[in-house]
Formats: C-alpha cells, sequence, structure tokens
C-alpha cells in the first residue's frame, strides 16, 4: 500500500504540476459518515481498514508522520536542491498537514561535519528554506511553518564517514502540536 | 636563530595594580630574538628562583619564578636553562652579576627577581634582565604590586616584559581565552560559554548549557564576549559583560543572526541574516540599534572580519560556486576574491598587526589551519588534521588558536596553539571537550 502510494506520489512528480493540496491518494480521504472507526484512527468505512492493514500507527498520530511518512529528507553534500525522492515525501508530508490543519511544524535544516561551523549554520538554513517553500508551494499555510538551522550542531549518526554524514544533511519536519492528541 | 643582541637598555617602569616604579636611566632598545620562518635554535635563558625578601614569601616567589619560566617554555623560542646546570647563585637581588658564572653555562638573558610583601599586605615584585654577553645588566629592573591572590597575573604581567623586551614583540601571557566547553556523546552535545587565563587556569563556566552556544568573540577591550545563543530557539547573537554578567540581545529579529564580530573601535558588530534562506553579512551600531546591510548576494555570506583599521572586511561567499574568501570595503565596493588555491576557505581572521588573514581551508577530507597576505599571497598552512577550524589570534599577531576535531563516535574537539611560522604546535588543557576559541587583548 505504501509502495502504491509513493508511485501514485511519483506519478505526480512527473505530470509536475497538480500534484498539490487537492489531489487524493489512496487511503487518505477521510470520511466523515457511515462506519465505525474500528482502528481509532479517525477513519471510518473502507478507509479504515486500509490505514488499518497499512500501518501500525494512526493516521493522525505524530507517530505515522515520523516513521511512516517519514520526517525528514536527505541532502547531496554542499547542496539544498530536493532530489525526486525527497519531494515524494515532502508530498505526503504536505497532504498529512492538510487534513491535520490544527498543526505546526518547525522545519530543521542539518549539515554533516564537514565544513566550518558559520558556513553550515547557513546551508542547513538554506536546506530548511528549501523545504518550506516546498510545503508552501504544496499549500502548507506559511503561518504553521518555522524554521531553524543547527547546522552541524546535532548529527543524527555519529560515526565520522560517509555512511553518517549522508543521514546528517538533512531536513527534519518536527510536528509542535498535534488536534486531538 | 638569527639572534640579534642589540644595545642593552633600561627595562621600562611598569606598575601593576596601583605600584611605584625604580628609578629610569637609559633607554636604547631591546635585546632582541628576531621571530621568524629561520627560527631553529632556542634562545638560552636562565631564571633563578626569585629571592624571597620579606619573610613568609618563599612559595610565592617559587611560584611566580616557574610560571614566568612556564611561559617563556610555552612560546617555543626560549630554552630554559635549569637551575641544576647554574654555578652562580642570586643571593641580593641588588648585588653585581658573575657574568662569568652565566657564560661558562651558555645562558644569554639572566632573570632575576625578588618577590616581598608590601606595607599594605600585598606582593611587591622587582625583576632585572640582564645582557650575559654583553654583561650588562638592563637598568635597575621593574617592579610590579598585586594582590597575593592575584600573583599568576603578576607572573603573567612579568612574562609579557621578559617576552617583550628580548623578542621586540608584544606578549601575550596576561590575556584569557573565552570558549565553547562540550560535554556529552557527539549526538548529545551540551555546550557551555567557558573562559579562562591564557594558560589554562581559571577556568569560569559563563552559561549553564541550557541553551546551544557557538563562537564567542572579544570586544576589543576584553570586557565584553558577543556570540550566537540558541536562547529564543533560534541562532540569535547575544552580547555578555564580563563585569556584571549581563547578556542582552543585539539586534531583535525573528531571523537567525550569527557569527558575530565587534569592530575594532568597539562601537559596531558584524554579523550574518539569514532571511528566507539567504544568508548576508550585516552591520550594527551598538548604540542606535540600527542594521545595515554589507553584502546582498543569493550565495552564503558569512564569517566577516574587520581589518584592525575598520575600513575593509574579509569575509566567506560561496558565490562563485565553492567557498573562498573575499575582501571589501565597508561600503561595498572594491569586493575581491583572495583565495585561490585547492579546496574551499572559510573563517577568515585578520591578524590585529594587519599583515595576515588566517583561515580554515579544507582540501578534500583534510582541514588546515593557515594564514596569507590580505592580497592572497604569501600561503602558508600551519596544520593539517581530519578537522582543524576556527582559528583566533594571539593580540600580537605571532601565535594562532584553533581548534582540532578528533574523528568517530567518541570524538571530540581541543584547543591548540601554534605559530605564524607554523612552529610549536601544542595542545591546551581544558577540562572537557572544547571548541571556537577567541583571545582576548591583553589585559
Amino acid at each position: 500500500m505504501k509502495l502504491l502510494r509513493i508511485l501514485g506520489l511519483i506519478g505526480c512528480l512527473l505530470l509536475i504540476a497538480g500534484c498539490g493540496a487537492n489531489t487524493v491518494t489512496r487511503g487518505s480521504t477521510v470520511n466523515t459518515s457511515g462506519g465505525d472507526d474500528t482502528a481509532g484512527d479517525g477513519f471510518t468505512g473502507m478507509e479504515d481498514s486500509v490505514i488499518d492493514t497499512e500501518s501500525e500507527y494512526a493516521y493522525f498520530s505524530k507517530d505515522y508522520f515520523d516513521y511512516e511518512i517519514g520526517d525528514r529528507v536527505f541532502f547531496a553534500l554542499n547542496e539544498s536542491a530536493l532530489s525526486d525522492e525527497a519531494k515524494v515525501i515532502l508530498m505526503e508530508q504536505a497532504d498529512w498537514l492538510q487534513r491535520n490543519p490544527d498543526t505546526t511544524i518547525t522545519i530543521e535544516g542539518h549539515a554533516d561535519e564537514r565544513g566550518t561551523r558559520e558556513y553550515n549554520l547557513a546551508l542547513g538554513a538554506r536546506r530548511s528554506e528549501a523545504v518550506r517553500t516546498f510545503l508552501l508551494q504544496q499549500g502548507v499555510g506559511a503561518v504553521r511553518m518555522s524554521t531553524v538551522s543547527y547546522g552541524k550542531e546535532r548529527p543524527f549518526a555519529a560515526c565520522s564517514d560517509e555512511t553518517c554524514w549522508s543521514k546528517n544533511r538533512r531536513v527534519v519536519t518536527l510536528i509542535e502540536e498535534t488536534a486531538g492528541s | 636563530m638569527h639572534l640579534a643582541l642589540r644595545v642593552v637598555s633600561l627595562l621600562a617602569i611598569i606598575s601593576f595594580l596601583g605600584g611605584q616604579g625604580l628609578a629610569q636611566s637609559r633607554s636604547d632598545g631591546p635585546l632582541q630574538i628576531e621571530i621568524n620562518e629561520g627560527i631553529i635554535q632556542l634562545f638560552p635563558i636562565a631564571a633563578p628562583q626569585f629571592i624571597a625578601e620579606s619573610a613568609g614569601t618563599t612559595k610565592q616567589a617559587k611560584d611566580i619564578t616557574d610560571l614566568i619560566l612556564s611561559n617563556l617554555e610555552r612560546t617555543g623560542l626560549f630554552r630554559i636553562v635549569p637551575e641544576s646546570s647554574h654555578i652562580g647563585k642570586i643571593t641580593n637581588f641588588d648585588s653585581p652579576v658573575q657574568f662569568s658564572d652565566w657564560k661558562a653555562i651558555n645562558v644569554d638573558v639572566l632573570l632575576t627577581g625578588a618577590v616581598a610583601h608590601g606595607e599594605d599586605g600585598n606582593l611587591v615584585v622587582k625583576i632585572r634582565l640582564h645582557d650575559v654577553f654583553a654583561e650588562s645588566s638592563l637598568g635597575q629592573g621593574v617592579l610590579y604590586r598585586g594582590t597575593e591572590s592575584n600573583w599568576r597575573r603578576l607572573a603573567h604581567k612579568i612574562s609579557d616584559v621578559v617576552y617583550s623586551r628580548i623578542t621586540g614583540e608584544g606578549g601575550y601571557f596576561d590575556t584569557r581565552i573565552a570558549f565553547i566547553s562540550e560535554l556529552g556523546t557527539k549526538t548529545n552535545r551540551t555546550k557551555r560559554l567557558t573562559i579562562m587565563d591564557y594558560d589554562g587556569a581559571n577556568v569560569r563556566f559563563l552559561t549553564d548549557g541550557t541553551s546551544l552556544v557557538l563562537a564567542p568573540r572579544f570586544s576589543p577591550e576584553g570586557d565584553e564576549l558577543i556570540y550566537t545563543s540558541y536562547r529564543t530557539g533560534k541562532p540569535s547573537v547575544f552580547r555578555l559583560n564580563l563585569r556584571n554578567g549581563r547578556e542582552t540581545r543585539v539586534l531583535d529579529t525573528p531571523d537567525m543572526t550569527f557569527s558575530p564580530r565587534f569592530s575594532p573601535d568597539g562601537k559596531k558588530v558584524m554579523f550574518s541574516r539569514t532571511t528566507r534562506g539567504n544568508t548576508d553579512i550585516y552591520e550594527t551600531n551598538l548604540a542606535t540599534s540600527e542594521a545595515s546591510r554589507i553584502t546582498r548576494n543569493r550565495a552564503i555570506d558569512t564569517a566577516p572580519t574587520y581589518s584592525p583599521d575598520g575600513r575593509s572586511i574579509a569575509f566567506e561567499s560561496d558565490r562563485s560556486g565553492s567557498t573562498q574568501i573575499y575582501t571589501m570595503n565597508l561600503r561595498g565596493g572594491n569586493v575581491s576574491r583572495i583565495s585561490f588555491g585547492d579546496g574551499t576557505y572559510g573563517t577568515p581572521v585578520w591578524s590585529p598587526r594587519g599583515d595576515y588573514i588566517a583561515f580554515t581551508k579544507q582540501v578534500g577530507n583534510i582541514f588546515h589551519i593557515g594564514v596569507m597576505l590580505a592580497d592572497g599571497t604569501e600561503e602558508r598552512l600551519l596544520s593539517r588534521s581530519f578537522l582543524d577550524e576556527g582559528p583566533t589570534w594571539a593580540p600580537n599577531g605571532r601565535v594562532l588558536l584553533f581548534f582540532r576535531e578528533e574523528p568517530g563516535e567518541r570524538g571530540g574537539p581541543s584547543l591548540y596553539s601554534v605559530d605564524v611560522t607554523g612552529r610549536n604546535l601544542t595542545k591546551l588543557d581544558t577540562p572537557n571537550f572544547a571548541s571556537d576559541p577567541t583571545w582576548s587583548p591583553l589585559r
């Protein structure tokens, strides 16, 4: 199911435009009437079962955002351009955020340890802005988003080679408030 | 070593904490080591333990002598001739020196001193330099006064005058270093703004570690620090008054601000400010809080440094596609790229002498600290490791501090000093991991 959703999003990417706020992908329609919310995740009816088998997390939960969609995207060395993979994840993030209109997010930009402290702070800011701009284009309201750069101050992985550096060149979308949680 | 022993002179009279000087006679010029890259021999100096002139000052006399010798030895310019090989004994500060005793053990300069308690209970230290080669004592000496608890500063002041008389350069011993103490694992570091004496004594933590703090810089008077703090949640420039502990935000803006430096007159602050992901350099007048934009470019412009005359700046920018160092005048004109070697260049820091610009250079996976003249010529690399970064100058422009980070999960940063010639690379002792050093002016 996850794979199908991603393929759908990639399809959107290939078509370039029009995959913004109103694009409905599988498993993301919320029924407001009919059926029982068996999974207790806000979904009912058929959609409920779809979501239920798809993930151990409730769709509206922060865990779903963090682990099922993915709370982070990665960057090439010294780059702030979004890869196609990153765009797929960000479109799913945007989709989730559209359906959780009371959430606010902090977009954290990070860099690897190669490079000076100042440059990495600026690079992290560039990366977080690239993500903010993309989410904005996907229809996420500007007032819901703030950005911060940590440069190389908060590595996710501790080793000193590319296997860790590639994990540290990242932007993390941090859910600050979740409605109903 | 190119040693130019010049005409001998009397030391200038310097009093410390309200002291008085001894009489002064002729003043013809210093004994001199010329510090240059050609130095391969060390300058031999002897300093027998200072005489305890009043009861109960033996320990102070020993401690002060030892600290002066330790300071001189750490410069990498002197060879301390140990007391065990001395032939002559100094028993009275005012008795004539038997120069043959010191010539016999190849001492070029002899330092003698005496410590006593003054009437007010303060320590009084007298010192005198003797040119063994010319068989002449350098005047009547210098007298310092200070409280008992300030004995280290007395020793540092004396070291500065000895260094200065022998090298012809200003000293750097009575100074402080501010830096960032780092504790915890690499993925969960606590960082605290910290200050200590140049030699690692008197460590004092200035922040408690609840907010991430980065890259302090001293004010030109040495009485304030300016740095980046995450106190507001975002990187913002703060000033800390070291006398009263008051911390104030420099520019009230929702934008991220970082990489601050004081202007040479202390009236302005230059820093980076990021708006919509774009980082440019700004300057704020501290009296009016008016901010003006210095660079206007889609590239990352950061790590600015003022020239000592305050008219020009150097900074790093990736406007060419890779990070390089540029200079320009403060009105935004005359922009010129000065770094052209392999790799990337960042964190330029103008020497207080105005001659060199120190920098961090990255070539592949190796980092260097280096210096070049302000026009980009005469590039010289002083260090090399997995990660060397963030140079800062001693007030005499002869020595640099920087930090070196060891790789790996357990790796962390330490402070190092190195001469501008590339000699005498020395690790400094700090209680924890330490990064982002800034060297104060002479106190």
